[in-house]
């Protein structure tokens, strides 16, 4: 499989052969990770974040470092967008002539596309619009197989704000690649998308929809975990009535399989309670260190490294 | 010629779109810029019976011509449409109307937060993903833009 000189813009794109050497790269390189430290010591990665994001970043600028590489780019402030009044067309034709790859995080959908679209070194997108972050959704399948040995075959929960969550869209369309339940927990007021459902339709993935997560939590074998935003609630009593019943406390997990994993892309605010983080349920800090695996793989296979 | 259609007095030159989607004959209008205001005679029929498709819409225009930008945009309200040249009172052309699997250039994607809707330069680009009723998917930012989000356009 050639990922050399491959963008990576949206998970649509990518047919289950390569979502699985994207992860079988990352389980090899896991283990040896120091034989490569050198690889990437004649590239320069630009990492353009339009939007803030302290997390993506510094993923993305670890991985670049740790294969020898360098960095070079921008970040809105915290709070802010760079994106009002900018071409982003010419700013990735200024950039492409100081790296070999761009990072792109952008507030609107399908800027990474665009980028792509007019610069000949290759793109990946780090978060762009509402809906597409690929590399979270990659690292996603990647802590699950890791956590569990197999993503088919499995009943995975998605809960919180299935909406507007960033990851959801890209997750659930990755997941929809492989032979999964798929269990979907949010508020009436946050169910997926109709668009998102038809394509789980589409892929033949079986859903099971609630907003209540008693209902099926001893059936599960994943929750994946997601902020609930306090902005979407026009009513602020009605916001404090659905944080509550959508926290993850120890009594939540009573019923729950031995071997649940729970995963969330992080920050996490309330949604899981501190003393959850002692149990063997919890992988979202160990998720991190995933992730920087995965996104030092995708380095090395756009550069046009094997990793064996 | 059926009755329904005999209403309609015979122009000499000019086209006539027939064929076109139940209701939609007042939205091909809008996508000529026709208003009335221009002092073309036309003649139009809505929810006439047709063998074809049950019932059409037909729109007759004396004097007036169209540009393949403006056959381009009817084909994604009216897939079905037939443009009829007409010269001397006889159809001299006969164009069917053929729906590509790619569109470029217009319709406007629906999504407010797709990349094509923030001023750069950039035309919108789609699939034709669902013929009738249309469903377009946006190349950039995946959303779909349905046959309604398009009339909402004129
Ligand atoms: N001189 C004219 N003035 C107004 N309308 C006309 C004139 N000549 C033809 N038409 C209309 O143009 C359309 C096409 O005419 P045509 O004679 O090709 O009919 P047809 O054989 O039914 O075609 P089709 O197979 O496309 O339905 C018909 O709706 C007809 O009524
Ligand atoms: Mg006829
Ligand atoms: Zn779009």
């Amino acid at each position: 499989m050639d990922f050399k000189n491959k963008s990576i813009i949206s998970i649509r794109d990518m047919k289950r052969e390569e979502i699985d050497y994207i992860i079988k790269s990352a389980e090899i390189l896991h283990e040896n990770w120091r034989n490569y430290t050198n690889y990437l010591s004649d590239k320069i990665l630009g990492t353009l974040f339009f939007e803030p994001s302290t997390r993506t970043r510094i993923s993305f600028e670890t991985a670049m470092k740790r294969l020898g590489g360098m960095v070079v780019g921008f970040s809105a402030p915290e709070g802010s967008s760079l994106a009002k009044g900018e071409n982003l067309i010419d700013t990735v034709r200024v950039v492409e002539n100081y790296c070999d790859a761009i990072v792109l995080r952008h507030p609107l959908e399908g800027a990474a596309r665009l980028a792509a679209k007019y610069v000949k070194i290759p793109v990946i997108n780090a978060g762009t619009g509402a809906e597409e972050h690929p590399t979270q959704a990659l690292l996603d399948l990647y802590t699950i197989f890791k956590e569990k040995g197999t993503i088919d075959g499995l009943n995975i929960a998605l809960l919180g704000d299935l909406k507007y969550g960033r990851t959801i869209h890209s997750l659930t369309y990755a997941l929809s690649n492989y032979k999964v339940k798929l269990t979907l927990v949010s508020p009436p007021l946050m169910k997926i998308r109709e668009e998102i459902m038809e394509d789980l339709r589409n892929n033949k993935i079986e859903v099971k929809e609630t907003s209540n997560l008693d209902d099926v939590i001893s059936e599960i074998d994943v929750l994946y975990v997601t902020r609930i935003q306090r902005e979407r609630f026009a009513d602020p009593t009605e916001y404090e009535r659905v944080k509550g019943s959508y926290r993850i406390e120890l009594k939540t997990l009573k019923n729950a399989k031995k071997d649940l994993i729970i995963m969330h892309p992080l920050p996490r605010l309330e949604e899981i309670s501190q003393e959850v983080d002692y149990t063997n349920h919890a992988v979202y800090f160990k998720q991190v260190k995933y992730g920087l695996i995965v996104r030092m793989a995708i380095l090395l296979l756009i550069f046009g490294f094997e990793i064996k | 010629m059926s009755e329904q259609e005999l209403r309609i007095r015979k122009i000499r030159n000019g086209t006539v779109i027939d064929h076109i989607t139940a209701g939609n004959a007042l939205n091909v209008m809008k996508i000529l810029g026709l208003t009335g205001k221009e002092g073309l005679v036309i003649s139009v029929a809505i929810n006439v019976p047709s063998s074809k498709y049950g019932r059409k819409d037909i729109l007759k225009i004396e004097e007036r011509e169209l540009k393949q930008d403006e056959v381009n945009k009817i084909i994604l309200i009216a897939p079905n449409a037939t443009i009829n040249i007409i010269k001397d009172y006889q159809v001299i052309d006969k164009k069917r109307l053929k729906l590509p699997a790619e569109l470029k250039g217009f319709p406007k994607c629906v999504n407010p937060n797709c990349i094509t809707n923030s001023g750069e330069p950039v035309e919108t680009e789609f699939y034709v993903i669902q013929n009738e009723p249309l469903r377009l998917r946006c190349k950039y930012c995946q959303r779909v833009t349905s046959q309604d989000d398009i009339f909402k356009q004129f």
